[in-house]
């Protein structure tokens, strides 16, 4: 049954193993932020902004701090004279940062800007006294339309002098004129995607539980990245890093809203260590919508060049991005990640971008699984309106253009360079599971009938693992225990991307170990060694590398006291089901637990040069800069013309993410993006009004997908290897980058025959109605 | 500001132990069983009535506890996930299904569905896709786009399922 040997030959990885995760979460318990209570704990809850720019004229706090239980009241004044430093270390301390303050100085810059903070010994008392607190506002106009931002002359922070952010560009637009005047077909649109947001079913949280004797701070966090918390909170507080301990052992969700420390963390921070008790915050789902960050809400002017064939010739995208008052990371380095990728998996000979990010008076944007999508939204909306001015077929006019194996290395226009991918692949694997032919018999023999069905299609191309600087490496130390038990540190912690199991998978497999043998320690930084955590897809490739460079270390030495005690030549050892044989004489073996005997009891038995002990720690640099991941997503529709209702009838994602570590997770990851991205097509919308005040502040007002909203998920799977370990891709971001534009485009494509053409976000049913010219 | 009301005394019986308490006549059924059982495992993912991640069984009937408040449920049984497997950790059914069809990522909805689920198929032991469907709509979840939860009420339910990924 294993065919394991000391090379570590595939066992686990590549089966449906079912999650080590699953026993303590199914059985409440788990152990997410909100479950931890400390000795002495008190509670934080914040007084947030009613209004969306106002100069702040005073806050008076005596009734809150008179409030039976209420501990301390802190403003501005108290809590931002602590910090020291409010870098995050992927931008480092010179990125051209917007300027943080814990709580609001001065100026209130958005609706939910955090004013004062009261803390309290429950979580009730402290909200009663929360509404004693008086702030006087001298409001302002805000700035909320970002489209008119850049030349409105109110400003959102007058010291940076402008709302433009920042801005990027390829090429000189001059340049492309050419391409784009002696082309055969121009086809140009402006494409507008309302805001959306990550909605984790957790909200963000911390207990921060600091110890003036010892000057020891452990921490509590909700947190995609538990190292960047410690190495954050060092910085804020000068604490050395090493007094600092942050701990997550289950996230309930982050989809990249918690990769970063924000204001409200900082503020918790702080506090806890100017109170020296613990200090608990956990936002509520007001809050969450209200401050924990935007995502989505930007729009470009985009156009192709066609030549009379429908071959692209050129490509060019004008992005603009809101980034709301306070972004965090800053935004302008994403928004050109916009611009570079937009060509997507395309042969797409000249190419050019602008992309800026502006300010306004409206939450600040975080990150959001795929950050990025927009290029891939913008391209293929643009795809199938050019199909249709060029009255080709959709998948035609993309099977012209789209990237063959033979092609690749390719570097497109805008110098991003893609290899191991196979667009044209997911795309026919695609079109052939929904019988694409059929699809349109079936379509126009409906449209006699008034019923109009419609197909979508999305290809992309996306660089997940990124290999530089903060994210290019990742640790791993295994211990194999006294017993033969196997433990793998790492610094991971489980945000719902199944990383213990993997980590179990992949050690199990590199080690010749039973499954049930393995076990996994993460999300602690007392004991796992620095890693960037769960963002840009990382996650697999790199955890992969840790165990892979980890494990090399203790196969060699397993293998090496196992001669010793079998008499047999090294190279003849193999290592499986948590045993080392000889080759070819397979009752000639020793277990685990036997070699740990000798490794750490009697370590005078050992083979000459190899250490007493069973540990390893080794750290995995990675060797390309990005590893690319190509998907394609089809889905099609029904759209009820009398209602506007949109109904998805068949989805299909056909994506080459090398080959799977665990074929379920490759799936629930793929299926939770997709239908984030229809939730976001369809009926999510974290609006604003005119005077900046958000129009959804609960789920009663933010629409999410439930389970009568969703379609069965057809899979199909195409496997070109990475350059990196195992061969392994990324895959926690790509469905919530294909889905959108897959289920614009069915939606489009089924009201075809009323000549319109979707180019804003969402497709609420008022919204179909509306294209259809029905008030 | 709610002004403040009497603590009232309350009998409650949770997973089978019966537990006297005092508590405020504000206090949610929700933070209850969290602050003053430490039963976490039932979670609030909006406590407004909406996700479903508060759901228990108050003698049977599936209810978001964080509508709730703990002077209602004087005199009740009442049931968490942490009462829905067997004593000596073993999963229940519905649990063991959720483990199968990789019904969960994050694991901060589950413990509402598998209450839910429990209670649905208890009144519903063999229903339609539909049904299941509907029965799911008070719940949030938004790691796995409800694919593992569909199927793991299916196979809970004692349907044929085929394996994960195929509809
Ligand atoms: S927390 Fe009770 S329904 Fe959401
Ligand atoms: S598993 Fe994360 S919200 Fe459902």
């Amino acid at each position: 049954m294993s065919a394991t040997t000391g090379a570590g030959t595939t066992r686990y990885a590549g089966a449906r193993i079912n999650r080590v995760e699953d026993a303590r979460l199914l059985s409440g318990r788990g152990t997410y932020v909100d479950d931890i209570s400390r000795p002495g704990m008190v509670h934080a809850c914040f007084v947030r902004s009613p209004v969306a720019h106002a100069r702040i004229l005073s806050i008076d706090v005596t009734a809150a701090a008179d409030h039976p239980g209420v501990v301390a009241v802190y403003t501005g004044t108290e809590l931002n004279a602590g910090v020291h430093a409010q870098w995050h270390s992927s931008v480092g301390p010179a990125g051209p940062e917007t300027p943080r303050p814990p709580l609001a100085e001065e100026k209130v810059r958005f609706v939910g800007d955090p004013v004062a903070l009261v803390v309290a010994l429950n979580r009730r008392l402290a909200e009663d006294a929360a509404e004693l607190v008086e702030v006087e506002y001298d409001e302002l106009p805000p700035v909320v339309d970002y489209e008119t931002a850049e030349s409105n002359p109110i400003l959102v922070h007058e010291a940076h002098g402008s709302n433009l952010i920042g801005s990027m560009a390829g090429v000189a637009s001059e340049q492309m004129a050419d391409a784009f005047a002696g082309a055969a077909h121009v086809v140009s649109e402006t494409i507008r995607q309302q805001a959306y947001v990550p909605v984790p079913m957790e909200g963000r949280g911390l207990v921060v539980d600091y110890s003036p004797a010892s000057g020891e701070m452990t921490i509590y966090s909700a947190t995609q990245s538990p190292h960047e918390v410690r190495l954050f909170c060092s910085r804020l507080l000068d604490l050395p890093e090493h007094r600092i301990r942050v701990v997550m052992r289950d996230t309930g969700g982050g989809f990249g809203q918690k990769i970063m420390v924000q204001r409200d963390e900082m503020c918790i921070m702080l506090a806890g260590l100017l109170l020296g008790v613990p200090v608990k915050w956990v936002e509520d789902r007001q809050e969450n919508l209200l401050a924990a960050g935007q995502s989505r809400h930007e729009h470009a002017a985009v156009r192709m060049a066609f030549d009379s064939g429908g071959r692209i010739e050129a490509a060019q995208i004008d992005f603009v991005s809101d980034c709301g008052a306070y972004p965090t990371p800053w935004p302008v380095g994403t928004a050109a990640v916009v611009g570079s990728l937009f060509p997507g998996p395309y042969r797409v000979p000249r190419a050019t971008f602008t992309a800026k990010a502006v300010y306004t008076n409206t939450v600040g944007r975080s990150a959001y699984r795929g950050p990025w999508q927009f290029e891939t939204l913008a391209r293929e909306v643009l795809l199938d309106i050019a199909a249709r001015r060029l009255d080709m077929d959709p998948m035609e006019l993309r099977r012209r253009n789209l990237l063959r194996r033979d092609e690749l290395p390719y570097t497109n226009a805008n110098g991003m360079p893609y290899d191991r991918i196979s667009p044209m692949e997911t795309f026919e694997q695609a079109l052939e599971m929904l019988d694409y032919e059929a699809f349109r018999a079936e379509q126009a023999r409906l449209r006699t009938e008034g019923r109009y069905i419609g197909v979508g299609l999305s290809n992309y191309v996306e660089p997940s693992s990124p290999g530089f600087g903060y994210y290019a490496t990742e640790a791993a130390t295994i211990r194999i225990e006294p017993s033969g038990k196997v433990n793998v540190y790492i610094a991971g912690g489980s945000t719902g991307n199944s990383i213990e199991t993997t980590v179990v998978q992949l050690a199990a497999d590199a080690l010749g170990a039973r499954i049930e043998d393995v076990a996994t320690i993460q999300g602690d930084t007392a004991v796992t060694g620095f890693g960037a955590g769960a963002a840009g897809s990382r996650s697999g490739s790199m955890t992969a590398g840790a165990i892979r460079e980890t494990s090399a270390i203790l196969r060699a030495r397993l293998a090496a006291i196992a001669a010793h005690k079998l008499e047999a030549a090294v190279e003849d050892i193999e290592l499986a089901d948590s045993r080392a044989h000889v080759r070819g004489a397979p009752a000639v073996s020793v277990s685990l637990g036997e070699l740990a005997e000798v490794a750490y009891f009697d370590p005078f038995s050992l083979p000459p040069g190899i250490p007493a002990g069973l540990e390893a720690s080794a750290r995995y640099t990675s060797d390309t800069r990005f590893v690319w991941v190509n998907a394609t997503h089809l889905c099609t529709c029904e759209v009820d013309v009398e209602t506007g209702g949109v109904t998805i009838l068949r989805y299909i994602v056909s994506e080459d993410c090398g080959p799977m570590i665990n074929p379920n997770v490759v799936e629930g990851q793929i299926a939770g993006g997709v239908v984030q991205g229809i939730g976001g097509v369809l009926l999510e919308h974290l609006a604003y009004d005119e005077a900046g005040n958000p129009m959804a502040t609960t789920f009663m007002d933010y629409l999410l997908p439930i389970a009568t909203d969703v379609p069965i998920i057809e899979y199909g799977h195409v496997e070109t290897p990475s350059g990196g370990p195992g061969g392994y891709k990324g895959v926690g971001e790509g469905g919530a980058i294909g889905a959108p534009p897959a289920v614009v485009n069915a939606v489009a494509d089924a009201l075809s025959p009323f000549g319109v053409d979707i180019t804003r976000l969402p497709l609420g049913p008022a919204q179909v109605l509306g294209l259809l010219g029905v008030d | 500001m709610v002004p403040s009301l009497p603590d009232v005394p309350i009998r409650v019986t949770v997973n089978g132990t019966v537990r006297h308490s005092t508590v405020e006549g504000r206090l949610t059924l929700a933070d209850y069983l969290r602050e003053d059982c430490r039963l976490t495992g039932t979670h609030l993912g909006c406590e407004h009535g909406v996700c479903g991640a508060c759901t228990v069984l108050l003698d049977g009937d599936a209810v978001r506890s964080c509508l709730i408040f703990a002077v209602q449920a004087d005199g009740a049984e009442v049931t968490t996930v942490e009462g829905i497997g067997g004593p000596d950790g073993a999963l229940g059914v519905v649990q063991e299904a959720w483990r199968d069809c990789h019904g969960l990522q994050c694991g901060f909805c589950t413990p509402g569905f598998v209450v839910t689920v429990t209670a649905f198929l208890r009144d519903v032991p063999d229903p339609t896709d539909g049904q299941i469907r509907d029965a799911l709509s008070g719940n949030i979840c938004r790691c796995t786009g409800y694919q593992g939860i569909l199927k793991a009420v299916h196979q809970a339910a004692g349907h044929a399922v085929s394996g994960p990924g195929q509809p």
